[in-house]
């Protein structure tokens, strides 16, 4: 190995295995490389390092482990983005501390009925999945709320539909005579409870 | 077409929605998981880097900037928890120092072969585990370059971006780890 060039022919192989050599780099390395026996052997370590390091296998995030970090996501996050939104909106910061005080406990009922699929039973609703489904040719009479799922209409509702953190599918001939709301989230469902309660009070 | 599905999800989760974060870590856990077990090569620690990761990145999902790539801003979150823990676990001295009379090895190689070899290494094969020990044996500057060059397969440039660091500085380091690398798994 001749010492002087040593350096800048190692610096010229860790061009190249970037793939950022120029054309006269690159002759230049492979005239190099030919009549240099120390610099060829290193070359070939090289490229033998990365092709061990490249044969590791691909290691997997264990079982279950979206759930733990779901299960792990702290509440405070939750409320104080509540908070936050509320700041912005002060006439919610109103009519909450209204409904906090007059019904009580209405979060912690939120918190409970976030997590599972649950709709407003009629007979002729059909369930695939976490998919309610109103046939066609049926005919629902009333309210549908579909709470972490999704709703597919093929048939009629007569009535308001609701879906709270799912998603809507009307089918050609599907028909609601009623409203049709989806509601994301937690700050959808306060807004849905708020109207709900104020509507009641008004009643 | 994948980053569009991330934004999408990430501006429920801004919005309050769990599940959608739930998507997220559904399509991101093992790479995460893949750079924290090589950076710490330990099943149970990597798990819980990895955990804490996704959990500070739910809770700072208002500083990530749109504009710019989801991976890039969830990967630095990953890599520098797992250099905190490192440096955390490391002694005051200088441990890349070469001891005398143990050529190829330092100090922070003898540690770590004196530690209990997690089951990981067990189960695997006696190749992989020669390798994986190379990889560890690296200072962590250069170790997290070589993971995310080499096992993440990412361009420099990304690498760059992840590290927050001059791209000249990220070559410098792949060069240099790559060195070192050679000299551990030369007689391979
Ligand atoms: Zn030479």
């Amino acid at each position: 190995m001749m010492a002087s060039c040593q350096k800048e022919i190692v610096r010229l192989m860790h061009n190249y295995l970037d793939g950022e050599l120029i054309s006269g780099e690159q002759r230049k390395l492979k005239v190099h490389l030919q009549k240099c026996e120390n610099c060829r052997q290193h070359f070939f370590e090289l490229k033998k390092t990365i092709a061990l390091v490249q044969s590791m296998s691909q290691v997997r995030a264990p079982e279950g482990f979206t759930e733990k970090v779901l299960f792990s996501l702290p509440k405070e996050a939750r409320m104080s983005s509540i908070q936050r939104w509320i700041r912005k909106h002060p006439f919610f910061m109103a009519a909450s501390l209204f409904i906090v005080l007059t019904t009580g406990g209405f979060l912690s009922s939120w918190q409970q009925e976030t997590d599972h699929f649950a709709f407003t039973k009629h007979e002729n609703l059909h369930v695939e999945n976490d998919t309610v489904v109103v046939p066609a040719g049926e005919r629902v009479k009333g309210d549908i709320v579909v709470r972490n799922g999704d709703i597919r209409i093929e048939g009629e509702v007569e009535g308001d539909v609701t879906v709270i953190n799912g998603e809507k599918y009307m089918a050609s001939a599907g028909n609601v005579t009623g409203d049709i709301e989806e509601i994301d989230e937690a700050f959808g469902w306060l807004w849905y409870k708020l109207k709900k309660t104020v509507a009641g009070v008004f009643d | 077409m994948m980053e569009l599905i991330i934004q999408r999800r990430i501006k429920q989760v801004l919005k309050g929605d769990q599940n959608a974060f739930g998507e997220i870590v559904e399509i991101y856990k093992d790479k995460v998981y893949q750079i924290c077990f090589r950076m710490l090569w330990d099943r149970h620690e990597a798990e819980d880097a990895a955990q804490e990761a996704f959990i500070k990145a739910f809770v700072n999902i208002h500083t990530y900037d749109p504009e710019k790539k989801f991976a890039t801003w969830l990967y630095r979150i990953a890599t520098n928890l797992c250099i905190d823990r490192i440096r955390k676990k490391k002694p005051d001295y200088h441990l890349d120092a070469e001891i005398s009379g143990t050529e190829g090895l330092n100090m922070y190689s003898q540690i770590a072969s004196a530690e209990e070899l997690p089951e990981e290494a067990v189960e695997n094969s006696e190749l992989q585990e020669i390798i994986q020990s190379a990889i560890f044996k690296l200072p962590e500057k250069y170790r997290s370059v070589i993971i995310l060059k080499y096992l993440e397969e990412l361009q420099l440039q990304e690498i760059a971006d992840i590290l927050e660091l001059p791209l000249g500085t990220v070559k410098t380091r792949v060069h240099r780890g790559r060195e070192a690398l050679r000299k551990y798994l030369r007689n391979m």
